[in-house]
């Protein structure tokens, strides 16, 4: 391959780590709110079903944890190694921001979470409740600062260049960028579907085996309620942030619109087109007159910026954004889907029985995950040639390594990701095969004896073979 | 008030590497260990004396990745991109380690031997590429303008090789000395037998490099042998002295929390020297501390934070230590 650059393979690292990296943080936001949501209403209402449920999913929640950790610690260093340019240029604005969320959320998280994982016989309800809900706030804090150092890249403020360098004005301009608001909702939200898809799936797939038990059946009602409410919300939030995006980044815009050049009229809705750069014009292109300039400008015969509004060397690559941030659109439609499914057949007395509506939800278990990753690929890929947009091209950024160092700690993070993750996903979805038990779990130390309680990944406590055995028996 | 805004976060900052020393050196020293302990349970109790705790301690590689970043970004850029290839390969030594660690207990019998070498594997490459970025650092980082101008392989050399071997066996002695505190019976005598001969190789990795940093560097010799610093100084290898001295006295006496105590006195001791030894450069051997600070907007603004959230930090953590102190013994934790 003559044509990879060091740059190349340096944002092809980079892409690599941080999409196997987002998937864990996006479920732990979930499913940490989840288990806060179960907790209170067991003690609410003081039904079996939701403690039963909550120790449930609290192994599931362990082993993601865990993963997040290790792959994390993998980006705190990469921007150093791989992106000098761009730490030395603006660590003065990111590194503050990393250095909050550090303190601020992955500390609060580790603090309450050994109380969380085996602290239900030691500590009384009230304060356990509270150790869920510090764990799920820590969750929420990492997302904003990291949301927020990031939309800082894509729509900087609050800062002047001095000696070469970023130097922070106004920090409260600087968090509070213009895309900011827009993309931590949709990333919060966002982690809230891509974990109420993955437990309905959960749900559907006890169902579809013949376990319909109270657990089950709430798995998969809760799941479905979360779905209705927030997938419509989640177009109407998709909607301001492609507005904010065309305010403030007209060229991402252009490209994910696979558009080109202004006509006269309307500009259409493309649902399908090969976004060609070469050419400059986006082939086999089947679209919607007048629904584009209808969406984002609210008018029929609104403008809408083009491509060729701007250099070659400034446009990002509509190829690939143009078709991920269709996916993204389109799993986010199936959302809402499923969802108004789920209340029709609700209506109809049928949630639980419906094997079609049952098999959608299981196929649709990792549609939120895709949906994630299909929409930072958008983003950031969107963001280019810029690594901060309109200040920093990211080919000024990137540290000076030659290809074959590149290429040799690429081939590592790809063999060990894929065997390390792989198995620790695998493990996941084991886990989600099992049948939800009765009872409080957690094994209890002698009087007096300072027992040693598991740590969160341990959680998950029989091995492969013995659980595999059992996971039908014990439902009934 | 003026105040010197770089020496107070050059100060947090090895705060923060102290505490991963303090908190991740003897676990991984526990992986370094783990050759010399055959029996299967004894391994279990091994790994259950740090199994509530690691995850946390390695939040503080973290911060210290963070903060560098937010007071040096300089330094961050340069220095990690010098030494791109040892820290990869440390990074993935800690993940694998990290996750062989969680797989091992849930693993089928059959592959619990495969976690067992990924845990030593894992262990042994991070503590040693902890070591030979630590050597490759003092040797200093070869600049033009602010960019890193050497060569991919620059960190190979022999001294970076000996401090990569000096970081593992210093790790080893927390770790054994760690298993002495939390073990009983037969694991704790083999911790004992094992620690002695690890003394007398921490022994010869400091004086390796309190020998060999001056040689190489005038800079380091002057630091330490000029007058007066000579006399200001000297209690830093004499602190060294008495409590290596203490540590064997105590290895014989029967107490158990004495010698990790003196264990982690030496550890920190010595990675206090290699400070003096460096400072005030933060890329060696040529950018000091002020040449490569963030603007003072940054630093202020960081360190409201840090100065105002560590202690609650402290508070926790030392919280769950305390929840999970005492001995580990066989059948406890896992199953």
């Amino acid at each position: 391959m003559p044509d990879i650059s060091a740059l190349d393979l340096a944002r092809i690292q980079f892409a690599f780590t941080v999409s196997f990296h987002i998937i864990f943080p996006a479920i732990t936001i979930g499913l940490a709110s989840y288990l806060f949501v179960l907790e209170a209403m067991w003690l609410k209402t003081g039904r079996e079903v939701y403690k039963n449920l909550y120790h449930y999913w609290l192994k599931i929640f362990g082993v993601n944890f865990g993963m997040g950790v290790v792959s994390g610690l993998v980006m705190a260093y990469q921007f150093g190694t791989n992106w000098s340019g761009f730490s030395a240029f603006a660590g003065s604005v990111t590194g503050p921001l990393l250095t909050y969320e550090v303190l601020t959320a992955f500390f609060l998280e580790a603090g309450f979470l050994g109380v969380m994982m085996f602290g239900w016989s030691r500590v009384g309800p009230g304060l356990h409740l509270l150790s869920t809900a510090m764990v799920a706030l820590g969750t929420l804090i990492s997302a904003t600062w990291i949301l927020a150092s990031n939309s800082w890249m894509q729509t900087p403020q609050g800062f002047e260049i001095a000696n070469g360098i970023v130097v922070p004005v106004d920090w409260w301009a600087i968090i509070f960028n213009p895309s900011f608001p827009y993309r931590l909702v949709h990333m919060g939200i966002a982690a809230f579907l891509a974990t109420a898809l993955m437990v309905g799936a959960a749900g559907a797939w006890h169902l579809l085996k013949g376990q319909t038990t109270e657990a089950t059946r709430t798995m998969l009602s809760m799941a479905m309620w979360m779905l209705v409410g927030v997938a419509p919300l989640q177009a109407v939030v998709g909607d301001f942030h492609g507005l904010n995006t065309l305010k403030h980044q007209p060229a991402k815009l252009a490209a994910i619109e696979g558009h080109w050049e202004h006509h006269e009229g309307g500009v259409p809705l493309l649902l399908f087109g090969l976004p060609d750069m070469e050419a400059e014009t986006t082939h086999f292109s089947v679209g919607i007159p007048h629904l584009g300039s209808l969406i984002l400008t609210h008018s029929w015969d609104g403008r809408v910026p083009a491509l060729k509004d701007f250099p070659p060397e400034d446009r990002p690559n509509a190829s690939i954004i143009f078709w991920s941030f269709r996916v993204m659109v389109g799993l986010g439609i199936m959302m809402i889907a499923l969802g108004l499914w789920s209340v029709w057949l609700r209506y109809r007395g049928s949630l639980y029985t419906h094997r079609g509506f049952l098999r959608m939800a299981l196929w649709m278990g990792p549609a939120g995950v895709i949906a994630i990753l299909a929409g930072w690929f958008t983003t950031e890929i969107g963001r280019q040639p810029w690594v901060v947009y309109g200040i920093m091209r990211t080919a000024d950024a990137v540290s000076n390594h030659d290809i074959s160092s590149l290429a040799g700690s690429l081939a590592l993070f790809v063999a060990v990701y894929f065997f390390v993750f792989g198995i620790g996903i695998s493990y996941l979805m084991h886990l989600m095969r099992l049948p939800v038990r009765h009872g409080s779990p957690e094994p209890e130390g002698g009087p007096g004896q300072p027992r040693q309680p598991m740590r969160p990944l341990s959680a998950p406590d029989a091995s492969f073979s013995l659980e595999s055995q059992s996971h039908n028996a014990k439902e009934s | 008030m003026d105040f010197d805004l770089p020496m107070i976060w050059l100060a947090v900052i090895l705060f923060a590497i102290a505490m991963y020393v303090i908190m991740d050196g003897f676990d991984l020293g526990i992986g370094i260990l783990f050759p010399f302990v055959k029996d299967k349970h004894d391994r279990d109790v091994m790994m259950n004396t740090v199994a509530p705790v690691w995850d946390g301690n390695e939040t503080w590689l973290v911060l210290g990745g963070a903060g560098l970043m937010a007071a040096f970004p300089l330094a961050y850029a340069v220095v990690l991109s010098a030494l791109y290839q040892p820290i990869i390969l440390m990074l993935l030594g800690l993940i694998f380690r990290g996750v062989a660690f969680e797989f091992r207990f849930k693993a089928p019998e059959r592959e619990q031997a495969f976690w067992d070498k990924a845990f030593i594997g894992g262990s042994v490459t991070a503590a040693f590429f902890q070591g030979v970025t630590l050597g490759a650092y003092i040797n200093g980082i070869v600049l033009s303008g602010n960019a890193f101008s050497g060569g991919a392989f620059d960190w190979i050399s022999p001294f970076s090789l000996f401090t990569g071997l000096g970081v593992m066996v210093a790790y080893a002695m927390l770790g054994s000395t760690w298993l002495i505190m939390k073990t009983e019976d037969k694991l704790q005598q083999r911790m004992l037998q094992v620690t002695r001969p690890l003394v007398g190789l921490v022994v010869i990795a400091l004086a390796g490099v309190s020998i060999w940093t001056p040689l190489a560097h005038p800079s380091i010799a002057e630091r330490w042998f000029s007058l007066p610093n000579f006399y200001f100084l000297s209690f830093v290898p004499v602190l060294v002295a008495i409590s290596l001295y203490s540590l064997m006295r105590e290895l014989k006496s029967g107490y158990d929390r004495q010698p990790f105590i003196a264990a982690l006195i030496i550890v920190l001791l010595g990675l206090f020297g290699l400070a003096i030894s460096i400072w005030p450069q933060i890329i060696p051997p040529h950018v000091t501390i002020w040449e490569a600070a963030a603007p003072p907007a940054s630093l202020k603004f960081a360190l409201v934070g840090t100065l105002a959230i560590i202690p609650v930090i402290l508070v926790y953590t030392i919280w769950s230590y305390r929840v999970f102190k005492g001995k580990v013994r066989h059948g406890d934790g896992y199953h």
